[in-house]
């Protein structure tokens, strides 16, 4: 067993002449939330199709769980659990019948598919529900059941594409919870093109654009990098010159919103004193917050870079911030 | 592993109320038959070689009608019984969950196929209960009767993986259904033509499914009917690996 669970080396994949994914390099260990970023269309289905042998890769190496996926393809299947976009789900079975069924495809001993059932369903909050028919639920109890099905033989790699997808705000969030769950054990990759669904589940990003990787990185690395800028909206704003004169405030910047953005020298913490001083000068501070990671600047960054390399970097900031 | 899919298969043929129409349509059809076949044995056939030896008995005239009616009717009943194997995992994209788990195509096919097996299996047990129903009243022909239904099993599991094949090429079940329909009329006509007098083609009957079927019916077991039907079986269901195969090559 190695540390490394997936470990995906020079992708390529081209559909006639077009190529949807380039050269991509790809690696998951445990314990880890991978998530893949991109806008539609970037390649980040066909490459989750691809580590889980959906489609054959017009070349590179993939290696799950330490067995090559090319060559040995029923042996490293046996490590991945995979949620497509739309959930695999035969409509005409219940719950229990479907759950049961993906249990014997993935090799789970006879013995053993009642308990991976049981337990599938209790994670998944799948109890209510398990003798009703598939085609008779809503789409966040399907989805559920499609996460079910991706984790009941407790692989070592959980792919997940676009998990949260049409669901409602609570079933979201529940969603999350599991995925965050899961990572205790298993190795998760995610993709989505929704930002704070990084954020708040994933441990690593990798923003794929064009079939190819533009980022990568650990997103506490992100937080500890971030510039720990303050925004802040006063009803009575003071010159920007004023501003520029407390202490630590490296640079002031007006945001076409309203919001001051206040960028400190090395990392100190602004917040507070700016606080003291808008009472101190009557300010009248309506609104104070610390900035977050800047995943969402880096991603407007890399992927609209070139869209809009003609016009200034103001209005990507803009973007950033709408 | 193959048997765990052939299970669901069949299991969820019997969820869908097409498959219990199917059945029911078969067995009324069948049954008609079966009493016309009878009536026309116990008025015409009976009286007019009563007494006579080597004469056609109630197997000759009943129960090979019935078995040639049944495989005519399979022509319809398969195309419909395997249109939704491929067809429809592929429209409603289930059949990830399959590629997905640790299984090569070939037994993805074969499960998919031994389903299907499984539920000609039943409709053949429903149609021969019908002939047993006459052997406490007669004596039957056990071994015409045997080989009849051997025949009509391998005819409509033949019909059964063409109609497989087809499913695999399109995501839309009628398609399915319709393009196998063709298929098996079109081996009707070659046998139709091939057996027509003045344009007789041993050829064209060689390739018809029926030219087998019927030695089969006559109670004639030859191993040479017993390949064809392998061979189309066993071609078709190559070709439908082939065809899945390729299609995470090139999609």
């Amino acid at each position: 067993m190695t540390d490394e669970l997936v470990k995906a080396e020079g992708l390529y994949r081209y559909y006639g002449p077009h190529c949807a994914v380039a050269n991509l390099d790809l690696s998951l260990h445990r314990g880890e939330v991978l998530g893949l970023l991109g806008p539609n269309g970037a390649g980040k289905s066909s490459t989750l199709q691809m580590l889980t042998g959906n489609l054959a890769p017009s070349a590179g190496r993939i290696r799950i769980n330490g067995e090559d996926l090319l060559d040995e393809p029923r042996k490293a299947k046996r490590h991945i659990g995979y949620l497509p976009e739309q959930p695999p789900l035969y409509r005409d079975l219940t719950v229990r019948e479907y759950l049961r069924y993906c249990a014997r495809l993935h090799a789970v001993p006879g013995r053993e598919v009642q308990s991976a059932v049981d337990q599938a369903c209790a994670r998944c909050g799948l109890k209510t529900v398990s003798r009703r028919l598939i085609g008779h639920l809503s789409k966040g109890y399907q989805q559920r059941v499609g996460i079910a099905q991706a984790i009941i033989h407790r692989p070592a790699v959980i792919v997940l594409d676009e998990p949260t997808v049409g669901l409602d705000p609570l079933q979201i969030q529940e969603i999350r919870r599991l995925i965050q769950e899961l990572a205790s054990e298993h190795g998760v990759i995610l993709s989505t093109h929704i930002l704070p669904e990084v954020q708040s589940v994933c441990s690593r990003v990798q923003i794929v654009h064009h079939g190819r990787t533009v980022f990568s990185a650990l997103l506490s690395e992100l937080d500890r990098n971030a510039s720990g800028a303050v925004l802040a909206r006063f009803a009575n704003p003071p010159a920007v010159e004023v501003l520029q004169q407390l202490e630590g405030v490296r640079e002031v910047e007006v945001l076409a919103d309203g919001h001051i953005r206040l960028v400190p020298h090395a990392k100190m913490a602004l917040a507070e004193g700016i606080a003291e001083q808008a009472v101190a000068h009557g300010w009248r501070l309506q609104e104070l917050l610390t900035e977050q990671a800047n995943l969402e600047r880096i991603f407007t960054d890399v992927v609209y870079h070139e869209r809009n390399a003609a016009t200034a970097p103001e209005a990507t900031q803009e973007k950033a911030l709408s | 592993m193959i048997f765990v899919i052939a299970a669901n298969e069949l299991r969820r043929m019997f969820y869908s109320p097409l498959a219990w129409f199917i059945l029911a349509m078969l067995l009324l059809i069948e049954g008609l038959l079966f009493l016309v076949f009878i009536e026309t044995f116990l008025t015409q056939v009976q009286p007019r070689f009563a007494g006579i030896d080597g004469a056609p008995g109630v197997t000759d005239s009943v129960i090979s009608p019935l078995f040639l009616w049944a495989g005519v009717l399979m022509l319809g009943v398969m195309p419909l019984l395997t249109m939704r194997l491929f067809s429809e995992e592929r429209a409603r994209q289930t059949l990830v969950l399959l590629r997905s788990a640790p299984l090569s195509t070939t037994q993805m096919v074969l499960g998919k196929f031994f389903g299907l097996l499984g539920f000609i299996l039943a409709m053949l047990a429903l149609i021969l209960l019908m002939p047993l129903a006459l052997a406490p009243f007669t004596s039957l022909d056990w071994g015409k009767l045997l080989s009849g239904a051997l025949g009509l099993f391998l005819l409509s599991a033949s019909f059964g993986a063409a109609g497989l094949y087809l499913s695999t090429l399109t995501a839309q079940p009628t398609i399915a259904a319709v393009s196998s329909f063709g298929l098996l009329l079109f081996l009707v006509v070659l046998y139709l033509s091939g057996s027509s007098p003045g344009t007789a083609s041993e050829l064209f009957v060689y390739l018809s499914h029926f030219g087998h079927f019927i030695a089969f019916l006559e109670g004639l077991f030859d191993t040479r009917h017993l390949s064809y039907y392998l061979l189309f079986i066993a071609a078709f269901l190559i070709l439908a690996v082939r065809r899945l195969d390729n299609e995470t090559l090139n999609r």
